[in-house]
């Protein structure tokens, strides 16, 4: 078991590595800053002294190390535009980001289930052909046009949602959130269904094999012979076995919900932290770009390394076919 | 009497050819053939843009800055008809959403066939020198697929930059691991099989080996996958360049049409972003469809 994490946690260590090193060469090989952010009115005094603060005039490698040095003191450097430690600037977003792929999370769950159950249940029926189609929809639509689509009908001519932003917030140990003021779960419905949709289309299929797995076991017949009603044979025993893989795979991809919120942020101006990236991109902001890039990176390796430690805890098989390679 | 040569004679001509099977067994889904028939018209559209597009929306000397901002179905100064409406700089939207297929679907294909080059032949070579060579390949794909698609390309697009290169290059990044895992899963079952090992016996290169009989026999999984990765690669570009970190704006796609209306959307011009986001919806839904059925179709597992 041991060596299985100590194995698992070398690699996640190599993996950080190596990404570092992609991110930071490879984004001070893009464009210029120095053009970007220096008043093209300067002297050349004034554009030796800015390059010097930002430390550009060193040699790359050295820029390499001076940012790993910092790296483990918790400085990933400060935005060009803002002017702040580009670290806090993430940090502070963290929390909009998290809420927001929290409840798309929620709403897959308490949409994609029923549905896929439904679907299950009655595999003919013209009600499970309609979820099926919409499912397929689901993996097909461009998510970020959906969510122009939404914004259009909902805030636009219809005018019950607001487009942009996170509305009021509350304050909690500190952490700014939206859902527990009205006007802040207002904000956030129509983004969170949008980052939603896709994992929605994978629940229902998920929930659907399941059922209609589930719906010729002997539990199933064995509870039904009992008498018990057909609510609760759904409810109790039908749910509790297709929510473990339901759980499971939402499990893994809260990681791509996070990820996929660059482009639900970037639709809705919600300041979350892919918001923060694309804003960054455009303006070359490079220390935002690389402490964003080794943020997530961080995250999904946990989140990773998290999911396998898991496993080989539920399942003896993985780690004794790891240990015996 | 007569009639029995005549049965000698029709009875070969009944033999199926397995591609005979193939389009048979493919045309019993209604519902595919139709997105096969549609995706064959979006593919016709995109290569004869230049041609079949009422107008050329991106000839400064055609356009009128007089025409902007109509709504679908309006004239224009010269009596055209704008069936879709048209964008804030007076462009047709139709003729705009015709050369941004083939800018989307260009890039796409592009991709998609560099990326199964590189893929496959990754795969396969992961697959028949197997051992450290295997291991070392298919840890770096393990890793790279556990990172979403979007975030990959996000890195690879910070790193590379902006530009219809860097962009197909960012999309070959994203899709080969697919492949190669692909290639190398189907491969690792071929090569235990007989006719690979009387081609050894033969004493043929390795390279022979690899490219003329491995692998003909894994092109199944790969067709589908490839159909489904080139769905990803359209919808990933078009993504990105909604972003505003894809293409460039000289190479308006369908992802920075719609970009372009979504800022004039909350003013009410909703033809700018809907229709080609219509556009994109269809193609990858089609291209999606006869990827299903392709599946079902090529896999010998399902058939009878």
């Amino acid at each position: 078991m041991s060596v299985f994490i100590i194995r698992r946690l070398l690699q996640s260590v190599i993996v950080v590595a190596v990404m570092s090193l992609i991110v930071f060469v490879g984004v001070n090989i893009v464009g210029d800053p120095v053009d970007m952010l220096i008043n093209p009115e300067a002297d050349q005094a004034e554009i030796a002294r800015v390059i010097h603060d930002l430390g550009l005039d060193l040699p790359i490698h050295e820029q390499y190390l001076y940012f790993i040095k910092n790296a483990f003191k918790g400085d990933l450097g400060k935005s060009f535009i803002f002017g702040e430690p580009a670290l806090k600037l993430i940090v502070q977003r963290i929390p909009a980001t998290f809420e927001l792929a929290f409840s798309a999370l929620l709403m897959a769950v308490f949409i994609g289930v029923p549905l896929g159950v439904i679907a299950g249940m009655r595999p003919k029926a013209i009600s499970s052909r309609a979820i099926m189609t919409g499912s397929i929809l689901g993996f097909s639509l461009p998510t970020f046009w959906v969510g122009l689509m939404m914004i259009m009908i909902f805030a636009v001519i219809l005018g019950w949602l607001p487009s942009t932003g996170r509305g009021d917030t509350v304050s909690v140990l500190g952490i700014e959130v939206s859902f527990l003021t009205v006007d802040g779960l207002r904000h956030m419905l129509m983004p969170a269904f949008n980052l939603a949709l896709l994992k929605i289309s994978l629940v229902i299929r998920l929930a659907r094999a399941g059922t209609r797995e589930a719906m010729h076991q002997d539990y199933v017949k064995f509870a039904r012979a009992k008498g018990l009603s057909e609510t609760r044979v759904i409810m109790v025993h039908v749910l509790k076995n297709i929510m473990i893989p339901v759980v499971t795979v939402l499990g893994l991809e809260f990681g791509s919900l996070i990820a996929f919120s660059v482009v639900t942020e970037s639709v809705f101006a919600w300041p979350g932290m892919g918001k923060l990236l694309i804003d960054a991109l455009h303006n070359l902001d490079r220390p935002i770009i690389v402490a964003y890039l080794m943020i997530i990176v961080l995250v999904f390796v946990i989140i990773n390394l998290l999911v396998d430690i898991l496993y080989s805890v539920l399942d003896p098989r993985v780690r004794l076919k790891d240990a015996g390679q | 009497m007569s009639k029995t040569p005549e049965v000698a004679v029709s009875a070969p001509l009944k033999v199926e050819t397995p591609f005979h099977r193939f389009v048979s067994d493919f045309a019993d889904n209604k519902v595919a053939l139709f997105a096969l028939f549609v995706l064959v018209i979006i593919i016709f559209i995109a290569i004869f843009a230049s041609v079949i597009s009422p107008t050329d929306p991106y000839d400064l000397s055609k356009v009128s800055i007089f025409d902007s901002k109509l709504a679908p179905g309006s004239k224009s100064m010269d009596g055209v008809t704008f069936w879709l409406g048209t964008d804030t700089s007076g462009r047709d939207l139709l003729s705009s959403i015709f050369y941004g297929l083939r800018i989307s679907l260009g890039v796409g294909v592009m991709s998609g066939v560099i990326a199964l080059c590189v893929g496959s032949t990754i795969g396969l070579i992961a697959a028949y020198y197997g051992g450290y060579v295997d291991t070392l390949i298919m840890r770096i794909v393990d890793i790279q697929l556990s990172f979403p698609a979007i975030l990959v390309a996000l890195i690879l697009i910070s790193v590379l930059g902006k530009g219809v290169d860097k962009i197909i290059i960012a999309l070959v990044l994203v899709q080969w691991a697919y492949y190669a895992r692909t290639v190398r899963g189907t491969a690792l079952v071929e090569r235990n099989k007989e006719y690979i090992e009387a081609a050894s016996c033969l004493a043929l290169s390795n390279n022979r080996i690899v490219f003329r009989h491995l692998l003909p026999n894994c092109l199944p999984p790969l067709i589908v996958v490839a159909t489904v990765q080139t769905a990803h690669a359209i919808s990933l570009e078009a993504t990105l360049s909604f972003l505003g970190v894809g293409l460039p704006i000289t190479e308006p796609s369908l992802g920075l049409l719609i970009a372009n209306g979504f800022d004039v959307m909350l003013s009410g011009l909703y033809w700018v972003s809907f229709y080609p986001g219509i556009a994109l919806l269809i193609t990858i839904v089609s291209i999606n469809l006869v990827g299903d059925q392709l599946r079902d179709v090529l896999n010998p597992r399902l058939q009878k």
